[in-house]
């Protein structure tokens, strides 16, 4: 049985189709993610899973207890972290603490040694107000808060936005320290980097999941050649690439290009030619490896 | 009942640890007791009176008096000219105008019939209204003193003559002050009940706190129970605060059982944090739950009878103020306090509110399952 099992979910929003027939499976002890942008529908099927919202059709179960009618054993049993910070601004770190142990029928002592690697780091602000942390420091309280009733399933509506880059790998550190305990999470993230920390990924666009997979299948499946292209100029050079006739997509990287080209054979030299005749300067192509990000691209353009 | 517990204590954290709200808790009962009750009166002081006097008779001069030596009219203008008196009618600066015609006095002696001229000013007709019957009843007593004076002793023996004494029940001095603290009172809890209650709920609403805590175990009943709770003893709070306040500063007479009062205010206070509690699930954000709020306090507020008698209203007003829980408590209020009335002179009233409390609490409770 899997932790979490989901057939035929579809949700909709009036004329917006939030969720279009989706199906997955999540194994117990699993480190899922869903990659998508904003409104893609991550964070309705999340509140779906919750139990927050009612689909419209399907079927969806956490740990085999149906999200419908056995809301009440999985809420025991899930922690939820919405995107949007929802503990109390006018209770200390301490008291919010305290407010969710006490609520799930528990004391913070009793599964203190779960939450301790995170709550160390807020220890020393524990008496000042919630509303009053960093974005870092409000992040690692609600999943102090989410973890606090020892949840087998821990639910993570886009942890780490808004979170500064360190914060944000120490965060995904906590996570897989979390998975190790056995632990299943779920986490959405717009950020296509923190999809290779998955243990599989789902890419999900307008409601729909374009494609299932563990990180390094879904770069393997990326059907181009791709190549790293730099110059001095990277909004020239971008807006010269999409001219170029052999060119398939284009997309900016960073301080570089991506580029994939039509044609199987790399028409690199003629590539190199063709942009030094634009005028640019500091040419540099060579091929690169791949990301998530490319084939999240690449998927989008060719299935919608 | 742990849960509930926690819940009511970290309400209690929170309430207080609000800058505003210890303020709106003490302040607002004290300055509302002390302003409206001094403010909304009905009583008759002070009605400003221009004379138009063209007779300069001793009976004119007589019947003057008279109105001077009554604490309900200030003499503002003496006058010759009608149209003088009328232009200070005009800028609103006198409300009657008495005028007693050239010959008043002749009139009076020879042919046994004079006029006098009262001109009220209408605005207010409910002012109109009394300050007519005053002003009538003064000349009524003008006249029998005239009676008294021409007649000689032996006829007047003879004239039947009907006199009324009042002895006023429950209010033997017709303090209005009396008749207004207990209706203010219960439109203070009122106010503190609906307002917190509704705006509480929603609250969490709008910050997302409600998104952390639906995902919790707590069941609906629980988490209510806790967020009302707080409220229901703030309110109960203040209902005690400000009848000490009526009884220390406006000396309200408490004829009644203080318990009963407590009972029937516990009851409906729970109507009221239930009607909260319902405007809180069908809003989304606080400014909506104010106006929704608003909208019944101001038709309740208005029909409860705190300032003008149910008794007087149109029929099917009357029908329709039976859906109002304020008209309940008020009536309560001012049988218990004022007359000493036992439970069974209100029970009717108590079940009533029984019911209002049964019903509104399903109903906010059937709602909030929807949103949670």
């Amino acid at each position: 049985m899997s932790a979490i099992q989901v057939t035929h979910l579809t949700k909709q929003f009036a004329t917006v189709k939030a969720l279009d027939d989706i199906s997955f499976s999540v194994g117990h002890g699993e480190l899922f993610g869903f990659i998508g942008p904003d409104g893609a529908g991550k964070t309705t099927l999340f509140r779906i899973l919750t139990t927050l919202l009612l689909p419209d059709e399907g079927k969806a179960s956490v740990n085999g207890l149906d999200v419908v009618k056995d809301y009440r054993k999985i809420r025991q049993d899930i922690g939820y972290m919405p995107g949007k910070f929802s503990l109390y601004t006018d209770l200390s770190v301490e008291e919010n603490l305290k407010f969710y142990a006490t609520v799930f029928g528990t004391t913070i002592a009793e599964n203190f040694d779960l939450i301790k690697d995170i709550y160390v780091q807020i220890e020393p602000f524990r008496k000042r107000k919630a509303g009053q942390l960093s974005g870092g420091m409000k992040q690692k309280l609600a999943l102090s808060c989410a973890l606090i009733h020892k949840p087998s399933v821990l639910i993570l509506d886009e942890p780490t936005t808004g979170v500064d880059a360190v914060s944000r790998l120490e965060f995904w550190e906590m996570l897989k320290r979390l998975k190790d305990s056995g632990i299943t999470i779920v986490v959405a993230t717009p950020y296509m980097d923190e999809a290779s920390l998955c243990d599989r990924v789902a890419l999900i666009q307008n409601g729909k999941i374009m494609t299932i997979s563990t990180p390094s299948e879904v770069i393997k499946t990326y059907p181009y050649v791709l190549y790293s292209v730099k110059s001095d100029d990277i909004y020239s050079l971008l807006r010269d690439l999409r001219q170029f006739p052999q060119v398939h997509s284009v997309f900016a990287f960073g301080q570089s290009a991506h580029v994939s080209f039509k044609e199987e054979h790399a028409a690199e030299d003629v590539l190199h030619k063709y942009l030094q005749e634009k005028g640019h300067s500091d040419v540099k192509i060579g091929p690169t490896q791949a990301t998530i990000e490319d084939c999240f691209m690449e998927l989008m353009n060719t299935k919608w | 009942m742990r849960t509930i517990l926690y819940i009511i204590q970290k309400e209690f954290l929170q309430i207080f640890r609000n800058k505003g709200m210890l303020p709106i808790i003490f302040v607002v009962p004290i300055v509302q007791l002390l302003i409206l009750v001094n403010a909304a009166t009905f009583e008759m002081k002070h009605i400003k009176v221009s004379v138009v006097d063209m007779d300069l008779s001793s009976s004119s001069r007589k019947l003057i008096s008279k109105y001077e030596g009554s604490p309900f009219y200030e003499i503002v203008q003496t006058t010759f000219s009608y149209d003088q008196a009328m232009d200070q009618m005009q800028r609103g600066k006198v409300d009657v105008i008495i005028r007693i015609p050239n010959g008043f006095e002749r009139k009076l002696v020879k042919e046994n019939l004079s006029k006098v001229q009262f001109v009220i000013n209408a605005i207010n007709q409910s002012v109109a209204g009394l300050s007519s019957a005053y002003c009538s009843s003064i000349l009524i007593d003008f006249n029998r003193e005239l009676l008294q004076d021409w007649l000689n002793p032996s006829k007047l023996a003879g004239l039947k003559n009907i006199q009324t004494d009042y002895s006023y029940w429950y209010n033997p001095k017709l303090n209005y002050k009396t008749y207004m603290v207990p209706g203010i009172l219960v439109l203070l809890v009122t106010i503190i009940g609906l307002l917190l209650s509704g705006m509480n709920i929603v609250r969490e609403k709008e910050i997302g706190t409600i998104e952390q805590i639906n995902v919790t175990p707590i069941r609906k009943i629980q988490f209510i129970a806790g967020k009302l709770t707080p409220f229901w003893i703030i309110a109960m709070f203040e209902l005690a605060f400000g009848l000490s306040i009526g009884k220390l500063v406006f000396d309200i007479p408490i004829v009644g059982n203080l318990w009963l009062i407590f009972l029937s205010g516990g009851v409906y206070l729970f109507v009221i944090l239930s009607v909260g509690l319902l405007v809180s699930t069908v809003t989304n954000n606080q400014q909506q739950a104010m106006l929704v709020s608003f909208f019944f306090l101001i038709i309740f507020i208005l029909m409860s009878g705190l300032f003008t008698s149910i008794e007087s209203m149109p029929h099917w007003a009357q029908e329709m103020d039976r859906l109002n829980p304020l008209m309940y408590f008020i009536k309560i209020m001012r049988m218990v306090l004022l007359k000493g009335s036992t439970f069974d002179d209100i029970s009717q009233l108590f079940y009533s509110l029984v019911v209002f409390a049964i019903v509104m609490s399903s109903l906010a409770v059937w709602r909030y399952r929807k949103v949670a």
